[in-house]
């Protein structure tokens, strides 16, 4: 049986280690240069990997992570800088790009395991150069030892806001103001949900309380208004306060993002069916706890199956790749699968309590005001999507964000809605008086990235 | 925007060239942040506008970082290894 995987995050480094321990070596397929994936990722060789400054808590399981993906790296045929453009599941063959030479993969059973993004609501003055993405902020001090700016701003909301900058904190970057979108009252009304979360939560606290006593300046409930650049960089931005006055904190750089969003559009390139998580306010495609989809043969794991974290990611690759293991009727530990399948029951439960506490602020994405650009691929602002809105709306055709997509070119841009979609859907959905989910999604488009024309 | 080096900061130097001008990095550097922390403020203009640019996710997916390296063409800037003599162009 050939199996393919595709990424090699905590997902997908457990559901390899899972194949090989059953005598199953899986042609493995990832973008970087590197295993680890998002939260794990490694720095390039010349910079210093000591697992505790990098990592902090995770070191353990980051150093685990490492040690499990090297040891199957050499094991598997394993194809790193190996971007999956495409995937036929009717044939069952899997399109890639490695290095400007394409290839076809054949497969019998496929586990995607492509992970998750930020999720990004596009602020007035977000394409200044020094505006970053707080994930992004991340990976440049975590792969880097860079900081994006000497006194940065971070906002938004959700866990990445407080450890992100808690990081560079402790990295010699103290953050010029941390601006959390969420009021206090709604993460207080979470927490006895999140305390099921034990350390996850205790952790999330610490970085919180720790920013306080060193005297990071912090606010809830904020209400951003724009940020203020020119050519080379950003120099303030603008926000309301709980009680509505207004605040411009100087800065030299912003990190923004309010919680993940799966990269799915290989599981939509695949047939699998989607539905709107009212929790997670996200589209995500559908799967049962060990990953199987309505489209046989084809299995998804971590956050690309919808947001979990990276622990639930691994528990989530593991359970997977004995489903593949499963219906090819190999003998597997049913008790060890069992076990795995109530862990991620449990999990789910805590996400949950999660996302209540750190809701996607909708009525910001879809009050932003006219002139804000959406897209950034294209240049197209919000007054663009209204403006396709009302043709809906005069023509009495029923709204969808793929015709308004369609007439605005919102979400063709190279990045295919990645950074945009989230906010486009709620401008839209508003001009219409629709709710979200009853104006479909973005589909995902061959190749789902864009590939070198050398290539092509 | 100005990247600013916290960690690691003395690795063996690299020598780049940005539209002319000589741009000093670091081995392991990725070419956004050869260039973003030698101080070259933007890395391309919008295709539909004047506005800079200079890359948002730093993960390979939004595109706004693409330069033109002679001999390799448009590269994400993020996802490039920097090489010693690269000559680069923004946009
Ligand atoms: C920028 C960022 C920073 C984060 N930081 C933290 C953190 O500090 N702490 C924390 O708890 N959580 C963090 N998270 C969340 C955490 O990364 C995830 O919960 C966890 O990594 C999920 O694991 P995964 O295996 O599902 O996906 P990932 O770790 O995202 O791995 C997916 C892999 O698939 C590859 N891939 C995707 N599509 C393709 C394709 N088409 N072809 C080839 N390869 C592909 C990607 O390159 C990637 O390596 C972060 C997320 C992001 C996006
Ligand atoms: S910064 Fe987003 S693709 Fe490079």
């Amino acid at each position: 049986m050939k199996v393919a995987v595709i990424g090699a995050g905590p997902a997908g480094t457990r559901a390899v280690e899972t194949l090989l321990a059953h005598g199953i070596s899986p042609v493995w397929l990832e973008e970087s240069a590197d295993g680890g994936g998002r939260i794990y990722q490694r720095p390039p060789a010349p910079l210093a990997r000591d697992h505790r400054t990098l990592y902090g808590f995770e070191a353990k399981r980051a150093a685990a992570l490492h040690s499990a993906f090297d040891a199957a790296r050499s094991r598997a045929d394993w194809r790193p800088q190996t971007l999956v453009w495409h995937i036929r599941p009717s044939t069952r063959q899997l399109h890639t790009v490695s290095q400007g030479q394409q290839a076809v993969v054949d497969y019998h059973a496929a586990i995607l395991c492509t992970g998750a993004m930020d999720r990004v609501i596009p602020i007035p003055g977000w394409t200044h150069p020094g505006v970053t993405s707080l994930g992004a902020a991340q990976i440049a001090l975590k792969s880097q030892g860079c900081a994006i700016g000497q006194r940065p701003v971070f906002l938004g909301s959700g866990p990445l806001l407080w450890l992100v900058a808690y990081q560079y904190a402790k990295a010699g970057a103290p953050p010029a103001a941390v601006l959390d979108t969420t009021p206090f009252a709604t993460k207080l009304a979470a927490t006895p949900g999140l305390l099921r979360g034990g350390a996850t939560f205790a952790k999330g606290l610490f970085y919180i309380t720790w920013l306080r006593a060193h005297g990071i300046p912090i606010a809830e409930g904020v209400s951003p208004i724009a940020i203020d650049g020119a050519e080379d960089g950003v120099t303030a931005l603008r926000w309301r306060d709980a009680a509505g006055r207004e605040h411009r904190t100087e800065c030299d750089a912003l990190g923004l993002g309010w919680g993940l969003r799966p990269e799915a559009q290989l599981a939509d390139l695949a047939g699998i069916p989607f539905r709107f998580d009212a929790v997670q306010h996200n589209w995500i495609p559908e799967r049962d706890l060990a990953g199987r989809t309505p489209v046989a043969h084809h299995y998804l794991a971590g956050d690309g199956a919808g947001i979990g974290g990276a622990e639930m990611a691994e528990l989530a690759g593991r359970r997977a790749a004995l489903a593949v293991l499963q219906n090819a009727r190999t003998p597997i530990d049913t008790a060890a699968a069992a076990a795995l399948d109530r862990k991620l029951a449990a999990g789910q439960k805590f996400r949950v309590a999660l996302e209540r506490a750190f809701p996607f602020p909708a009525k910001l994405a879809a009050s932003l005001p006219d002139d804000t650009i959406l897209c950034r691929c294209e240049g197209l602002r919000a007054a663009d999507i209204r403006a396709t809105a009302m043709v809906d709306y005069h023509a009495g055709v029923a709204p969808e964000l793929n015709r308004a997509k369609a007439f605005s070119r919102a979400g063709m841009g190279r990045c295919q809605g990645r950074l945009c979609g989230a906010a486009t859907a709620e401008v839209l959905a508003a001009a219409l008086g629709q709710p979200v989910e009853a104006i479909g999604r973005l589909r995902g488009q061959p190749p789902v990235k864009p590939i070198p024309i050398a290539a092509a | 925007m100005k990247l600013h080096r916290l960690r690691d900061a003395a690795r063996p130097a690299i020598a780049l060239q940005l539209d002319g001008q000589g741009i000093v990095a670091q081995q392991g550097d990725t070419l956004l942040t050869a260039l973003l922390a030698g101080g070259a403020g933007h890395l391309r203009r919008s295709d539909f506008g004047d506005e800079s640019r200079a890359g948002f996710c730093l993960m390979g997916a939004c595109q706004d970082c693409w330069v033109t390296v002679e001999g390799l063409g448009r590269v994400r800037a993020c996802a490039t290894p920097a090489g010693p003599g690269m000559v680069v162009h923004r946009g």
